[in-house]
């Protein structure tokens, strides 16, 4: 299943936030969106998902998603939202409760997806008692429990310290090779865009406008940490942010 | 620094982080308990706190012990627990249900907000005649007061509770389709929980304090009736003993509520 927008625009009151944005996001591919803060990266994200409604354009699912599939667009929040009351294992049946999945068929789903996702000695924590990147890892297992078509993810590693993110990031590309996934990935780190991204949309300061589409044509698992062509497609994309990204922090020191 | 003659001491740092982390000590309530008990006991006996004060802590035991024997104890304490399990009962529910309906309903909050805000200040004893009116001079007047005293609080501590559940759990529970009914019982209720049970250990104390008042304005039996006799005649003793019942009751429903808070809380802590 692919997504695609149609020339979207949004403004929250008089404050134009989007505008006028038409991308697709192909099967089976990793779009990361950067851009400065506040150029209405993850409003982007929550019009993909159906949390907010565009103020013009439309967003299109094309094609039926994969058989099985509970959720087709399903986010992966920056600050992990589980539910503090419930285990890990709770926290993976909520999402599954409500599509008639109980028993035996939900433990075999919370089994696997803990199993993907290194946490099956975990199942009965809770939140509180789990690190950081465990919980992002949890949130990431809930996410890959409802078979999403596309997984819509919000900052994932940016409430992390770097290293944690470092090891996350090698996870996302193991379970991206083992299994295709489709995701929009919004970040502000460009290392972990030049990673994690079949292809980077560089979004201008408010009101986001796409500046350009980076396309990086080495294979996920041949792209490790300090590679020299990676560096470069990072310096470019820093230098085409970086006025952007200033004019944008002064922005938001007048308000 | 101030003196640059001097080689300069290295000075240990001085240590200035740690308490605002409440602690369990399990003994200091009752040794605070058994001080003033004590204290007031040696005062009474030497004489330097007249017998028209207070009355001596073991003449009130004594009286207690009389209660006991005689049986009058829980022909005042039962009909007394009675009222103050219905009225409570009644008042917290309803009051818990309008809360939640307050939090998740803009109409209901524009509607019931001002109204609540209305009625909270009434002192709810001035309108036992209304009551008795209305519901008659029997036990039901007894606990609809009660139950119109417990709601107010309740209502204001759980539409409180529910607007401070973490709207991007709420917003999680949408992105993956769950029902708007699955997100108030899974995600709100939850949430809400803490909140709810903080308000209920004020709603309980306002509860007793009403159901004392209403026995005061008419019942032949019950701890405010016998509070009431008791000041009338200034029986001191007789007054203190159903006074510690009131105290011991207010502490048990405390604790009732913390270990309820322990078990259903336990993911907090």
């Amino acid at each position: 299943m692919d997504i695609r927008l149609d020339a979207i625009s949004h403004s929250y009151g008089d404050t134009e936030v989007l505008r006028d944005i038409s991308l697709d996001i192909p099967n089976g591919k990793i779009v990361c969106l950067v851009g400065p803060s506040g150029c209405g990266k993850s409003t982007l994200l929550r019009l993909i998902g159906g949390l907010e409604r565009p103020s013009k354009g439309r967003v299109l699912q094309v094609g039926s998603p994969p058989e099985g599939c509970l959720n087709p667009l399903t986010f992966v929040f920056q600050d992990f939202a589980l539910l503090p009351w419930r285990s890990v294992q709770g926290n993976i049946s909520l999402v599954l409760e409500d599509h008639g999945i109980k028993g035996a068929q939900a433990d075999a789903i919370i089994t696997d997806v803990l199993a993907r996702t290194k946490l099956s000695d975990f199942s009965k924590a809770l939140p509180r008692q789990l690190s950081g990147g465990m919980k992002q890892r949890v949130a990431i297992a809930r996410a890959l429990a409802v078979k999403p078509a596309v997984m819509l993810m919000d900052e994932p590693l940016s409430a992390l310290d770097s290293q944690t993110r470092e090891l996350l990031m090698d996870d996302l590309v193991a379970l991206w090779t083992r299994q295709f996934f489709t995701a929009a990935y919004v970040t502000h780190n460009l290392a972990e865009a030049v990673r994690l991204g079949h292809c980077i949309v560089v979004l201008s300061r408010r009101p986001g406008e796409i500046r350009e589409i980076v396309e990086i044509d080495m294979p996920l698992a041949d792209r490790s940490h300090g590679n020299a062509k990676l560096e470069q497609v990072q310096k470019h994309l820093w230098d085409m942010m970086r006025d952007e990204a200033r004019a944008a922090d002064e922005e938001l020191l007048d308000v | 620094m101030s003196d640059a003659t001097l080689p300069s001491q290295p000075i240990e740092v001085r240590f200035r982080g740690g308490g605002f982390a409440p602690k369990a000590r399990r003994w200091v309530g009752l040794f605070v308990f058994v001080l003033l008990i004590g204290i007031t006991e040696i005062g009474t006996r030497q004489g330097w706190i007249s017998s028209l004060t207070l009355p001596k802590p073991s003449d009130v035991l004594a009286t207690f012990g009389e209660l006991w024997e005689s049986g009058l104890l829980f022909k005042h304490l039962i009909p007394s627990l009675s009222r103050l399990a219905v009225g409570a009962t009644i008042g917290a529910s309803i009051g818990i249900v309008v809360g939640i309906l307050i939090g998740l309903f803009s109409y209901v909050r524009a509607g019931m907000v001002p109204l609540v805000a209305a009625i909270f200040p009434i002192p709810k004893i001035a309108l036992l005649p209304l009551f008795v009116i209305w519901f008659g001079i029997d036990e039901a007047s007894k606990y609809a007061l009660i139950a119109f005293g417990t709601f107010t609080p309740t209502v204001v501590a759980t539409y409180g509770a529910v607007d401070n559940v973490d709207r991007s759990l709420i917003r999680m529970g949408q992105s993956f389709g769950l029902s708007w009914l699955s997100i108030v019982r899974k995600i709100v209720l939850p949430g809400a929980m803490p909140g709810i049970l903080s308000g209920l250990r004020i709603s309980l104390a306002i509860a007793i304090i009403l159901l004392v008042a209403a026995e005061m304005l008419g019942a032949e039996y019950g701890i405010g009736a016998y509070i009431l006799e008791a000041g009338s005649l200034y029986d001191l003793e007789r007054l203190f003993a159903g006074v510690v019942i009131l105290s011991l009751l207010g502490v048990i429903l405390s604790t009732v509520i913390g270990f309820i808070e322990r078990r259903i809380l336990g993911w907090r802590a």
